[in-house]
């Protein structure tokens, strides 16, 4: 392994991993308990290619007991080894992952992803997903945690209907951009954008 | 500088509950196993409320744990000085001024709002555990939604009592999927429970955390003859003359003489402070 490629996987840890480690996890906490709102998150700098809310969502919440999908357009050596030095996760296929990073167009198509059993729902995996921003939105939602209704850019509507449908089955999603994320839970109801 | 890792738990535990509240908040009312610790208090003392917290407290947070109502009894006192002491963190008994607050079967009566987190301490958290004990059963009667069992047992308060006996833990159905136990909270507090904050269950001993994002839909339980009634004792508080708060019996003396304060000592405190008296106001100042 070249030496470049070594050091990067030693740096852009969290500097002080029980602080910084809950503060993002309240930004990732508040945007699930919210759908469609955006949330600042920062702590982790992740290796060229990936959002420093992604890298922060990932130090925060994996470690050796989760598996980690890379879908192949974030998948690198220097990405694999960087996870490995901060937490340890194991990469493993999609059908295995409790959590997956790439873009929507890498993630796609969602049916390799666990959704939980009717017993364990929540034995079901959260997709981090890499957007270019949080655009004009397309998509209403609507549901738990949600006042009345909230409104949000999403990459597809049918994908994320078809996951709403198999409630309480189905994936979780975090979108990603910069040092943003918000997120989509099972639960939201999505309708189109007059 | 405490020599504790903030908020006591190491760090894998705390990433092992946080996924555990995430999973939560995406299926409401669902109760999600965990792999609770041993804490440093036994079980019953709220271990699960107190693990929740810790996963979810920054340094920057204001803590405010009541137990029943009351921030000075010896659960609440326990739990605050256990995080000053390993979190560092400001504490309260201000209801407008926490940010994440801890309790034992009651709902604050100020209102919540965004910004805040209640954190419940969950001793059973099954709503079906009494009618069938087998958790291989419950699995299945929730992933069914086979709640007719529940409906029976309130049938039966109605058959034998003339109206449904059950005065506190009164089930609820979540976003109209879920029988959740709202934990021994008093159904008086029932309809707060679509509110603005995070509504987070934490059980130590029984080993599951369940969530209700804000503004989830909570339903109590009932039948279309017998709606649902939020009851409490038909009295005004004694100290600070409130009559839309929950009030707590206490017995005065042999003779039988007793008084009804709010339970919730921070709203009862705050309005004598705003010059309320009760009854007996003048005597208890």
């Amino acid at each position: 392994m070249p030496q470049q490629l070594q050091n990067t996987a030693y740096v852009g840890g969290l500097s002080n991993p029980p602080v910084v480690s809950a503060q993002a996890f309240r930004a990732a906490m508040n945007a699930m308990a919210r759908p469609g709102r955006t949330e600042e998150i920062n702590g982790a700098i992740p290796p060229d290619g990936i959002s420093v809310a992604a890298g922060s969502l990932l130090l925060t919440l994996c470690d050796p007991e989760t598996g980690v999908y890379l879908a192949p357009d974030v998948d690198s050596e220097v990405l694999r080894g960087w996870l490995a030095f901060h937490t340890g996760a194991p990469i493993v296929a999609a059908e295995q992952a409790d959590f997956a990073l790439g873009s929507w167009a890498a993630l796609t198509p969602l049916d390799r992803f666990r959704i939980g059993t009717p017993e364990y729902p929540d034995r079901s995996a959260t997709l981090i997903v890499e957007v270019p921003g949080f655009g004009a939105p397309n998509a209403v939602l609507s549901g738990p945690g949600i006042k009345d209704a909230a409104k949000m850019a999403l990459p597809d509507l049918a994908a994320f209907q078809n996951n709403t449908l198999l409630y309480p089955l189905g994936v979780d999603f975090f979108f990603t951009c910069g040092t943003q994320v918000a997120a989509l839970p099972r639960s939201t109801q999505i309708s189109a954008e007059a | 500088m405490s020599d504790y890792n903030f908020a006591y738990l190491d760090e894998q535990t705390k990433r092992m509950i946080r996924r555990a509240i995430l999973k939560g908040l995406a299926v409401p009312g669902y109760q999600v196993p965990f792999a609770s610790r041993e804490m440093p208090m036994p079980y019953g003392w709220g271990t699960g409320g107190v693990q929740v917290s810790a996963a979810s407290l920054t340094p920057d947070d204001t803590l405010k744990v009541i137990d029943q109502g009351a921030d000075d009894t010896t659960n609440a006192v326990s739990i605050r000085k256990f995080f000053e002491k390993t979190a560092g963190v400001e504490t309260t008994e201000e209801t407008e001024k926490a940010s994440i607050i801890q309790t034992r079967h009651r709902i604050p009566e100020a209102e919540l709002t965004e910004d805040q987190i209640l954190v419940y301490q969950v001793p059973i958290p099954e709503p079906l555990r009494f009618l069938e004990p087998r958790e291989t059963e419950t699995r299945k009667m929730h992933a069914l939604q086979e709640y007719g069992l529940m409906h029976v047992k309130l049938y039966e308060d109605i058959s034998q009592h003339g109206a449904i006996a059950t005065a506190y833990a009164y089930p609820v159905k979540v976003e109209g999927r879920y029988v959740m136990d709202p934990s021994p909270i008093p159904k008086f507090d029932n309809p707060k429970m679509e509110m603005a904050a995070i509504q987070l269950f934490g059980a130590g001993r029984e080993q599951r955390i369940y969530a209700v994002p804000p503004y989830t839909k909570v339903v109590s339980l009932d039948f279309e003859d017998y709606p649902f009634e939020a009851s409490k004792a038909d009295h005004a508080c004694d100290l600070c003359a409130a009559k839309d708060s929950y009030l707590d019996e206490v017995i005065l003396d042999d003779a039988g003489n007793r008084m009804f304060v709010c339970s919730d000592t921070d709203y009862c405190r705050s309005r004598r402070d705003a010059g309320h008296t009760g009854r007996l106001g003048e005597e208890a100042a």
